[in-house]
């Protein structure tokens, strides 16, 4: 197997527990390169620890975490170098432009200033902000930050891009725009997508689909398969045996 | 990927873009760059003064002859300057760590420990540039150090900051919530400050308590103030060398173990 051929994110048997509370439980998933891969669950289903994990806020204790064969404890450098991410907490600088944040978050993958800008505004264009670009990120509304923070995170060309909850307290309209921003590197960078979600209507037939529950996957396979004849919602209530209400929670 | 860039030419990069991050937040909050030098001022113009007639310092080390009251306070403030500016920074990594700007930090490919070592050397730089702007307004306040003096006295604010600073970014990794922080103020700040050689020389502490004196000796912002004084007049306090290497290898390495993801606090406290 080539290193191109290995697929994006790579989990393998990772359980993670904060004191007696088991908040991942082995834990196995792929993410291949070119794939939109939803992670479904609820609130409270694991969805950020495991973001968690990947991003090495803290250390996966068992198991394994591979981005395009990197390991991320063994070798988290390429790792990282190789990920993008949108956190579910906003975490552009409000008081800098939008492009002070692009050539501050370049820099920190080591990409120099000029190679900043036409990276960035690159990054800006496919999202539809480079008119916005000298904005302060302040004056920016929801979607327009989300948008922001997505092409800030493909600035250095990662294989991965991680989205946290990226849609949460948007309006329709800014969670389309998002949605199909997203999309739109799926299909043209081969960017390999890992998208944590609660909401089953961002989730299209031919998504790969990772459910999440109380912190073990219960099923991976394409939305359509999943769904069999009827909604993805029915198949993840019979799976998870939750009662509606807690979808929209 | 270009592996070029997590070598250190790339490394470089990514410490001038945090240097440069932080001076661009510096230079947008005017307020607290005028904060940060009122403060000082007020003490050198009013305390200092008021103080002057109460209590005249005699012949001490490294002065020559007997000084006022003003030019014996004016190292004080250059430390008080960076104690605040070092737990200020804290406040702001704890902020940080809220709103997931310190997760952007933290994400990038390269080391933990550089990414901490870099925002704090970041730090320094904002307070020596506050501290050089304390010095020049206190130069016409009759506080005429050697010429020599200004320079000596960079590698000592540059020590000196870091190991402030160093203490801050471990508070900062300890502090659960941004509330906290008006704690630190009261508990860390003032009795630093207070319980210090900054404001009286410690022979006369020492005449008033003894207690109070082994506090101020204790105190590693003691030997902060005391290696800057000397500095400011061209002189080396070994001893104050020593403590602050000392402690901020010992608080850098804290930090550093408090923010690393397989032993640190951040990872105990739970989800977030």
């Amino acid at each position: 197997m080539t290193a191109s051929d290995k697929p994006a994110l790579r989990i393998a048997g990772v359980s993670h527990a904060f004191g007696k509370t088991q908040a991942l439980n082995d834990v196995s998933l792929d993410v291949v390169a070119g794939r939109f891969t939803a992670l479904l669950g609820v609130n409270g289903a694991g969805k950020t620890t495991l973001f968690s994990l990947i991003t090495r806020l803290y250390d996966n204790i068992s198991g394994t975490i591979e981005v395009s064969g990197h390991d991320v404890r063994r070798e988290p450098g390429p790792a990282l170098a190789q990920m993008g991410v949108v956190f579910q907490s906003r975490s552009l600088d409000m008081s800098l432009t939008i492009r002070q944040n692009m050539r501050y978050h370049a820099a920190l993958h080591g990409i120099g200033r000029r190679e900043a800008r036409r990276r960035g505004d690159a990054a800006l264009e496919r999202v539809g902000l480079l008119d916005r670009a000298d904005a302060k990120v302040a004056a920016l509304s929801g979607g327009q930050v989300r948008r922001a923070e997505i092409a800030r995170a493909l600035l250095h060309d990662p294989k991965l891009l991680l989205l946290d909850e990226a849609t949460v307290g948007l309006d329709v309209q800014s969670r389309r725009d998002v949605l199909a921003a997203v999309r739109g590197l799926v299909a043209e960078q081969d960017v390999g997508v890992l998208w944590a979600t609660h909401l089953f209507d961002e989730i299209e037939p031919q998504d790969d689909v990772v459910m999440l529950h109380r912190g073990s996957v219960l099923a991976r396979d394409t939305a359509a398969t999943l769904a069999a004849d009827g909604t993805l919602s029915d198949a993840f209530l019979a799976l998870t045996g939750a009662a509606p209400s807690e979808l929209v929670a | 990927m270009m592996p070029g860039r997590l070598n250190w030419s790339g490394r470089m990069v990514c410490f001038a873009g945090i240097v440069w991050r932080e001076a661009l937040r510096f230079a947008k909050q005017r307020e607290r760059f005028l904060a940060a030098l009122v403060r000082p001022l007020v003490w050198l113009f009013i305390f200092a003064a008021g103080f002057r007639s109460v209590l005249g310092v005699s012949i001490v080390e490294p002065y020559e002859t007997y000084v006022l009251y003003e030019v014996y306070v004016a190292p004080g403030l250059c430390a008080m300057i960076q104690l605040f500016n070092g737990m200020q920074s804290s406040l702001s990594m704890v902020y940080d760590r809220e709103t997931g700007a310190m997760r952007t930090l933290l994400v990038s490919p390269y080391p933990r420990w550089f990414l901490l070592t870099a925002k704090l050397m970041a730090g320094v730089a904002v307070s020596i540039a506050q501290v050089y702007a304390f010095l020049l307004i206190a130069y016409f306040w009759e506080i005429q150090p050697p010429l020599i003096g200004y320079l000596t006295v960079l590698p000592a604010l540059i020590l000196s900051g870091m190991m402030l600073g160093a203490m801050g970014l471990f508070l900062s990794s300890a502090i659960r919530q941004l509330e906290n922080f008006a704690g630190v103020m009261n508990f860390v700040i003032f009795p630093m400050f207070f319980a210090s050689s900054a404001l009286y020389p410690l022979w006369r502490m020492e005449e008033s308590s003894l207690l109070l004196y082994e506090i101020c000796r204790l105190n590693p912002f003691t030997y902060s103030v005391e290696l800057i004084r000397y500095a400011l007049y061209g002189q080396l306090n070994w001893t104050a060398l020593a403590v602050v290497v000392g402690v901020t290898v010992l608080f850098l390495c804290a930090a550093i173990y408090a923010y690393d993801p397989s032993k640190g606090l951040i990872g105990r406290k739970g989800k977030r």
